[in-house]
């Protein structure tokens, strides 16, 4: 059975539809990589199924169960979380005190402070510092981090790389690894396509609020590609 | 000697007056609301002791273990029916809807209180006073009052520095759509901030009607302190919530010595002469709170 069931998923902003009827699975373990060009609906698809997108319509499921229509609080409770676009760390709250809202749900599971900061040493070492003091890479780990306190089945990471250093990113990339060996499932939207390739077990390109492309990375040819990215 | 009295009794006098403001500040910093019916809610409590104190014969101060409870449970209804909806549509909104509350709060207690002013007898401590040599004197009640007040303040401090609905109240204030993220349930805490903040204005209104009279109209005098003394010691910090209750206290006590009527004036002077030099307040915290 699929971690996450969706079937004909459809979401608006106001007058304007950004998804038109998206369906996926993601099985228990996976990483799948969401690609596809600016304003392709990648952003929308991810916080739709964090509850965060308001009248969103279709079928989500969870391990079998409906939450289509759940609120983001709720979801966390159940599970399933989101690292948002642009980080979001609580610029009152210390690196400390943000990787702790995210256990706000006390979920039991493998993740704890001392288990996210072996994983990323530097939010140990500045803990006491307020969260946004961080350069964007070590915010980035400190929004996974946070993520991961809340011990999900599902994390749906939200543009992981985008304007990071590229050691930032082999280092984030790196944690994605030791992440998934605690059996989290990932799903990770990245503009840099041959860098979440390289990792992703499936990937699903978006294009115009569509699935254009569903496959796995090593079977697809870069014409094909190409063609669901761009639409040539 | 008769100044020193005057300050002593300022400082004392503030601790009410930060009583009064510590829950403004509270649900300002929280979620950006105003609350203009603030000052009515604890004339309501006080009210509400003194129906309590007729009916039961209770003490006043045994009435709080009633009339608090009460008031929070008040609190979050009011916030999760009805101020909730208000939120993130600008300050307007709640500051209409607010002032609305303070209408029918006073209309409320006129109809089912009349107009006469009351008190609250505790039967002796509101007049017992302590000797400190010299001729000082501080009266037991505003001592009392004065360390509730620290109590308050430095529980709610703790409680938002080192607890995890601390956290979440920090969270929700910087970005309530992140923190609902996290797993944070803003209406549920927006309930909870505002069930303190009654509850801490509860205890204010009961402490004000042992120390003084009190008539259905005299919320909007305790709001206007109450702005005061947050704005004198600083947005966001609840510390110089403290100070800023002390200064106005000792302002108006000072004030009230150069010529008896002149202390509110002289309380409104400083208000305005830190708002002119130091618009952020005396203890602006590290983090600015965008309004």
């Amino acid at each position: 059975m699929s971690l996450l069931s969706v079937r004909e998923l459809s979401a608006f902003y106001g007058d304007f539809q950004a998804l038109f009827g998206v369906s996926l699975e993601v099985a228990a373990g996976e990483l799948v990589a969401v690609i596809g060009a600016n304003g392709a609906g990648k952003t929308t698809l991810l916080r739709a199924l964090a509850g965060a997108v308001p009248g969103a319509r279709g079928a989500v499921e969870l391990e079998g169960r409906s939450v289509a229509g759940l609120p983001a609080e709720v979801l966390v409770g159940l599970g399933l979380v989101l690292v948002p676009e642009g980080r979001k760390i609580f610029p009152s709250l210390t690196v400390e005190e943000n990787l702790r809202v995210g256990a706000y749900r006390g979920r039991p599971g493998p993740w704890s402070l001392a288990r996210v900061q072996r994983l990323f040493p530097i939010l140990a070492a500045r803990r006491r510092e307020p969260g946004t003091n961080l350069s964007g890479g070590e915010q980035q780990m400190l929004a996974i981090g946070r993520g991961l306190m809340a011990n999900p089945r599902l994390l749906l990471v939200d543009e992981i790389s985008l304007g990071l250093a590229p050691l930032m990113v082999k280092r984030l990339y790196e944690a994605l690894t030791a992440i998934r060996a605690e059996g989290t499932t990932l799903i990770v939207v990245e503009q840099d396509v041959s860098q979440v390739l390289a990792v992703a077990e499936r990937v699903y390109c978006l294009r115009k609020g569509a699935v254009s492309l569903e496959g796995v990375p090593a079977r697809l040819g870069r014409a094909q590609l190409a063609g669901a990215y761009f639409g040539t | 000697m008769a100044w020193v009295d005057a300050v002593v009794q300022g400082v004392l006098l503030g601790g009410l007056y930060a009583l009064f403001a510590t829950g403004l500040s509270l649900i300002f910093g929280v979620m950006r609301l105003v609350n203009l019916a603030h000052g009515d809610f604890s004339i309501l409590a006080a009210f509400l002791a003194a129906a309590a104190v007729a009916v039961w014969s209770l003490n006043p101060l045994l009435a709080l273990a009633l009339v608090v409870p009460l008031m929070a449970a008040l609190g979050y209804g009011l916030q999760w029916l009805v101020l909730d909806r208000l939120l993130g549509r600008g300050v307007l909104p709640a500051v209409l809807v607010t002032f609305g509350f303070s209408v029918i709060i006073q209309n409320g207690l006129l109809e089912a209180f009349s107009a006469d002013s009351r008190r609250l007898n505790p039967g002796g401590i509101e007049t017992a006073s302590l000797s400190l040599g010299g001729g000082l004197a501080v009266g037991w009640f505003p001592l009392l009052t004065f360390a509730v007040a620290v109590l308050l303040l430095g529980g709610l401090q703790l409680l938002i520095g080192h607890t995890a609905i601390g956290r979440a109240f920090r969270a929700t204030s910087d970005d309530p759509a992140a923190a609902a993220l996290m797993g944070i349930d803003n209406r549920r805490l927006h309930g909870l901030a505002m069930a303190l903040s009654l509850a801490i204005v509860a205890v204010a209104g009961i402490f004000l009607g042992i120390r003084t009279t009190f008539t259905f109209g005299s919320g909007p005098d305790r709001l206007l302190f109450a702005f005061e003394a947050v704005i004198i010691g600083g947005l966001g910090s609840l510390w110089g919530t403290l100070v800023g209750g002390v200064v106005l206290g000792v302002a108006q006590t000072v004030g009230a010595k150069l010529s008896p009527g002149w202390g509110i004036l002289t309380g409104h002077l400083v208000f305005l002469a830190v708002l002119l030099l130091r618009p952020s307040g005396l203890f602006s915290p590290k983090r600015r709170v965008d309004a």
